[in-house]
């Protein structure tokens, strides 16, 4: 187990596909993983009471939030051969169909890159203090709450 | 002693802030909260949980005088 001191995992607005294409490109020099494995959280559009969902603005208790972020990252390492893992999500504004989560992990075999996303994603999910304000096309909102 | 505590999401358009120092004598969070419910009357109609130096604690929890957050349910992903 390691203990380094939590990274930031928060990037301002959407996380585009460039950065996302990147951050694969940068694994093919890690040439003892045999399988990786991406989740991608999209901004749906939701109808909700004849209103449509434009976008998600995304605060968190940051400090608590990377901790935690951390505690998961520790964890799944623990529970899993995994070479690597990546995490980022995002702040602020994003529009629907846009990406606001990127989990990102690699190990040498695939079974185990397909448990460890779903253990990550979950855990992210019930766990770490980010709340999404969830803006409808008339500039009302709604608390979005996950279940 | 000083305590600080954060609002965040729906919590916070209920207390109309994001942050304020409120000074308490050592008690529980229970207590802490009764003080909160008094001065933002609203406060009782949300769900929340609430951390202590950046961990939930629950409602018998002493006060350390660390920082205090009140946290609507998450929504991250």
């Amino acid at each position: 187990m390691t203990h380094k001191k939590p990274k930031n995992v928060f990037q301002q607005g959407a996380i585009t596909s460039e950065f996302i294409g990147n951050s694969i490109y940068k694994h093919q020099t890690k040439t003892s993983i045999g399988a990786h494995n991406i989740f991608l959280g999209q901004v749906r559009a939701d109808e909700i009471d004849g209103k449509t969902v434009s976008a998600i603005e995304y605060t968190a208790y940051e400090d608590m939030a990377n901790q935690k972020f951390h505690e998961i990252r520790e964890s799944a390492f623990e529970k899993f051969d995994l070479t690597c893992m990546h995490i980022y999500h995002s702040l602020g504004t994003v529009k629907a169909g846009e990406i606001c989560l990127f989990v990102f992990v690699s190990s040498p075999q695939r079974k185990v890159v397909f448990e460890a996303l779903e253990f990550i994603v979950e855990a992210i999910k019930a766990d770490v203090p980010v709340f999404g304000k969830e803006i409808f096309e008339d500039e009302s909102h709604q608390w979005k709450i996950n279940n | 002693m000083l305590i600080t505590i954060k609002y965040f999401g729906q919590i916070a358009e209920v207390t109309q802030k994001d942050e304020e120092q409120i000074e308490t004598s050592k008690g529980s969070i229970l207590e802490l909260l009764s003080t909160l419910n008094a001065k933002y009357s609203d406060l009782k109609h949300k769900e929340f949980q609430i951390a202590q130096n950046q961990e939930l604690v629950g409602l018998e929890a002493k006060l350390t005088g660390a920082e205090i957050a009140l946290l609507p349910p998450f929504s991250g992903g």
